[in-house]
């Protein structure tokens, strides 16, 4: 039956030619053919660039225009990994938008600094005018500034946050702690809930443990936190007695960590009832809202986050527009790119099916969040998450998700470090792949 | 066990049928693709789901990772957030047809 013949490998031949031309030709039939709806996105982050591959392949013939200043996307995760000198540069975790452009994606180069809901258009600091049948906006987030005293953008030169690539690169940091002395004092600020990346603060001093050991085994690492507890705390703790000894101390909110004020000029920091740490590198995490976007457009209403109905993303504020990733409030989901990614997806299906006629599938949502804390040493968390029927609320999936086994071999901690690599892998690649 | 299987045999061939010509994936597999690859090729030691087993066998493995009877280091925790319902259209896109 599969007699391969000169004549069946010619045939073959010719009928791969004839689609290797019809994949050739089809960008441009397709951009023509992009006729059911204008879909513009707003940031090309992880929500961003998520959206805009996912409503290429689902929704060829929908019109995708993405908005980004950048010309090119530095990722938050693995930023932590250079701390431990596990890279050198950034250019590991940077990439272009070269490949969206080519599945068909129009990026418009420039920042969106005002949305008409009524007229459906986003206007741009460039002065352009851009018309929407759905809007997705995915901006991430911005810092408060001088929410912790003396804390604002000039300060955060001396004492880095390192939270936002596009404000500040993660080398900020790396900078410093290669300056800095062995037996010096490592500090680092914790923002209270809700914030980007949940386990972020931690998998970073896990980081700077990492490099101290190899290069500044004197030093120390005080983590002084706005909140009594945080996620994969027990993993963390546990591995940090067993990887680096008692390098690392953290103290909780109520054993006087909340971090209230800051002087540059002294290198101190202050708790809330007045007592000052100095420290040698300084990390200051500060406390976190939607980024400015979000908040001028009135999606936040005011507040610190965009309101949104679980069951498909859209704006409770403004009609056809939809707010994913770290900008909106949806708990108990944590804000993070694999969040961003996950619900991009279903503000997609749901904008689709509105443009195209169709009818969404069902709501379904999806986390994991790998840390590294050392040398072949990974952990995670799952979650999986069902919107609840009125759209008020978003339940976890019972007896699932949940934190890495507290009691585990090595060889599991490593196969975590590995699988992290695979996944950060993976969703960059769809996003920028 | 046997009725068992039978059981998801016949659950899936609707599923089946439908999805043949469909280029979304179904939802639950949003999650799985960020991990095991945009096409389920795999990723640093994050294995190849994409037909690579039988729908019996993806499913009975689905199956045994909720119950802590596969060994692994995150796909338990997986697996038991999906119902019958989800563990059929996942392996109607990713096993063997
Ligand atoms: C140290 C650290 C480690 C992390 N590790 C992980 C991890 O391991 N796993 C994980 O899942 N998550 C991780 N995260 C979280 C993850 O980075 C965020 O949750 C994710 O980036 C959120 O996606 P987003 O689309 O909301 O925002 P972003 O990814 O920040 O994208 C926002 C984009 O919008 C653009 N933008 C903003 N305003 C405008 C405007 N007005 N007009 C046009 N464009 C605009 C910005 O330039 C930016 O490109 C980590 C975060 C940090 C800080
Ligand atoms: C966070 C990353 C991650 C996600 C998300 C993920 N997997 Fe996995 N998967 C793994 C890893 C790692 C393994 C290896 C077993 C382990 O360590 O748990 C695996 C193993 C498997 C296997 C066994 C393959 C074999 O040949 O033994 C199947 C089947 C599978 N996954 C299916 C899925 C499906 C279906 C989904 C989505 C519902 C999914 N996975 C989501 C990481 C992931």
């Amino acid at each position: 039956m599969t007699k391969h013949t000169p004549f069946s490998v010619s045939r073959r031949r010719a009928l791969a030619g004839a689609a290797a031309i019809a994949v050739a030709g089809a960008p441009a039939i397709l951009r023509a053919q992009a006729t059911a709806g204008r879909l513009v996105i707003v940031g090309g982050g992880f929500g961003g660039a998520s959206a805009a591959r996912a409503a290429r392949e689902r929704f060829p013939a929908v019109a995708v225009t993405l908005i980004e200043p950048a010309a090119s996307f530095t990722t938050c995760p693995y930023g932590n990994l250079l701390i431990a000198g596990r890279y050198s540069d950034t250019s590991p975790i940077t990439f272009g938008y070269d490949k969206l452009i080519a599945r068909g994606v129009a990026k418009v180069t420039d920042t969106a600094v005002e949305i008409d809901s009524a007229k459906k258009t986003v206007r741009t600091s460039g002065g352009q005018t851009i018309a929407y049948d759905r809007l997705i906006v995915s901006p991430g987030i911005d810092l408060k500034w001088n929410a912790i005293k003396g804390y604002d953008e000039a300060a955060s030169a001396a004492m880095p946050h390192c939270w936002k690539p596009s404000l500040q690169p993660v080398t900020a940091l790396t900078d410093k702690l290669k300056a800095m002395p062995d037996g010096g004092v490592f500090i680092m600020s914790a923002p209270p809930n809700p914030f980007r990346c949940p386990p972020g603060p931690y998998e970073r001093a896990s980081m700077v443990a990492e490099y101290f050991k190899k290069a500044k085994p004197k030093s120390k690492i005080l983590i002084l936190d706005s909140k009594d507890g945080f996620s994969k705390q027990p993993l963390f703790l546990a591995a940090w007695k067993q990887l680096y000894g008692d390098m690392i101390e953290w103290v909780s909110s109520n054993n006087e960590g909340r971090v209230v004020a800051v002087d540059p000029a002294s290198m101190t920091v202050e708790t809330e009832f007045g007592k000052k740490h100095k420290g040698d590198v300084i990390n200051i995490i500060p406390p976190q809202q939607a980024a400015k976007i979000a908040r001028d457009s009135g999606l936040t209403g005011g507040g610190d986050w965009a309101a949104i109905d679980t069951r498909s993303f859209e704006s409770k504020a403004a009609r056809d527009v939809f707010v994913i990733g770290d900008a909106n409030a949806a708990p108990p989901m944590p804000k993070s790119g694999f969040v961003a990614n996950n619900t991009a997806m279903r503000a997609v299906a749901v904008a689709g099916a509105q443009m195209t006629g169709g009818t969404p599938p069902k709501a379904l949502y999806f986390n994991t969040c790998y840390s590294h804390v050392g040398d072949n040493y990974g952990i995670s968390v799952v979650g999986i998450y069902r919107p609840n029927a009125d759209g008020s609320k978003i339940d976890e999936a019972p007896n699932s998700g949940g934190i890495s086994a507290r009691e585990a071999t090595a060889d599991i901690r490593a196969g975590e470090a590995t699988y992290a690599d695979g996944w950060y892998r993976s969703i960059t690649d769809y996003m920028f792949g | 066990m046997r009725r068992w299987l039978i059981l998801v045999v016949l659950s899936l061939a609707p599923v089946a049928a439908g999805s043949a010509a469909a280029q979304t994936p179904p939802v639950a597999a949003n999650g799985c693709l960020m991990c095991h690859g945009v096409n389920g090729q795999g990723a640093n030691g994050i294995p190849a789901i994409m037909r690579v087993q039988s729908r019996a066998d993806f499913t009975a493995t689905m199956k045994l990772f909720a119950e802590n009877k596969k060994p692994g280091t995150i796909m338990g925790r997986i697996s038991r957030g999906y119902t019958d319902e989800d563990i059929a259209e996942l392996s109607a896109w990713f096993a063997k047809p």
